[in-house]
């Protein structure tokens, strides 16, 4: 555990705020899907079975709300090093805008929207929010996913 | 198919129907493969040690998903999930039962939608909310 008061200085906050990862792009497998809502142990019809899901308005399999976690996506690359390698994930926010269906070609971009540090009962920690915003293969962005993440 | 819950069905304040999961080590290594996630703190249990915890823990996202499930099955085949949002306040173990709830804190039309808002969280077996969020579903109406 580090002894360090301070870390972060607000020339590095300005160097990481608005950093973007290259794009990465995920095809969306229905047995991905399928796996990932029996990994869940979610046994909904609509993430499951491909018969029942065609007589939803969906018309077919769909993805779970948080099946976008097991899509590629590309940090952005900090120009700086934490000085502790323990993290934690401090939470999650999803909007969503369209169904995810199998077939569909996912691009992930994530971007580092804020980033800040405190003194918890860690000790010394980073706190970074970063944004992905995922498309498909018609441009429609499918949702958008805030992520904090903690190291410490 | 699950039932449809239609907008005019719901009040403030009602609460949503209940979840309970029993995860084990075996669904975080599941877990762990469906969704790339392999940080060690989830399934190896020496490392967990050495990160300082009593033992291996769920993943956040694993909680998450728990959360996204009772959204999904409480609003229907018809229900459209738009917002869903948690933080990981506590720590949760396999092989200790999660409880997710809700409760309905808003029911409104925006844009000619039939909008609810709910309060949700994960509860572990001491009653404590490890995992507070919200969510936010359109639903059909009658």
């Amino acid at each position: 555990m580090t002894t360090q008061a301070s870390f972060l200085t607000e020339e590095m906050r300005q160097q990481a705020i608005g950093l973007e990862g290259p794009p990465t792009t995920t095809e969306v497998e229905k047995g991905a899907i399928i796996k990932f809502a029996q990994a869940i142990g979610d046994d909904n019809p609509v993430f499951n079975d491909e018969e029942a899901a065609r007589e939803t308005h969906y018309g077919g399999i769909i993805a779970p709300p948080t099946f976008l976690r097991s899509v590629d996506s590309s940090r952005p690359v900090l120009p700086f090093d934490f000085p502790f390698n323990r993290r934690l994930d401090g939470g999650s926010e999803w909007e969503y805008f369209e169904p995810i269906r199998s077939g569909d070609r996912i691009t992930a971009v994530a971007r580092i929207e804020d980033i800040s540090e405190r003194t918890g009962r860690l000790g010394l920690m980073v706190i970074m929010s970063t944004v992905t915003t995922y498309r498909n293969q018609f441009d429609q962005v499918v949702a958008t996913q805030i992520t904090t993440g903690i190291a410490y | 198919m699950a039932q449809q819950i239609y907008w005019e069905d719901v009040t403030e304040g009602m609460e949503l129907t209940a979840l309970v999961k029993e995860p084990t080590t075996q669904q975080l290594v599941k877990y762990a493969g469906a969704s790339g996630d392999y940080y060690q703190i989830h399934y190896d249990k020496d490392f967990a040690a050495g990160n300082n915890l009593d033992g291996v823990i769920l993943h956040g996202a694993l909680k998450n998903a728990f959360l996204g499930q009772l959204m999904t099955q409480w609003m229907g085949p018809e229900g459209m999930l738009k917002k869903l949002s948690c933080q990981y306040r506590g720590m949760d173990f396999p092989g200790q039962t999660i409880t997710g709830k809700g409760t309905v804190t808003r029911k409104y039309q925006e844009q000619g939608q039939n909008l609810v808002d709910c309060d949700i969280w994960l509860e572990n077996p001491k009653g404590e909310k490890t995992t507070p969020g919200a969510a936010t579903v359109a639903l059909p109406s009658r």
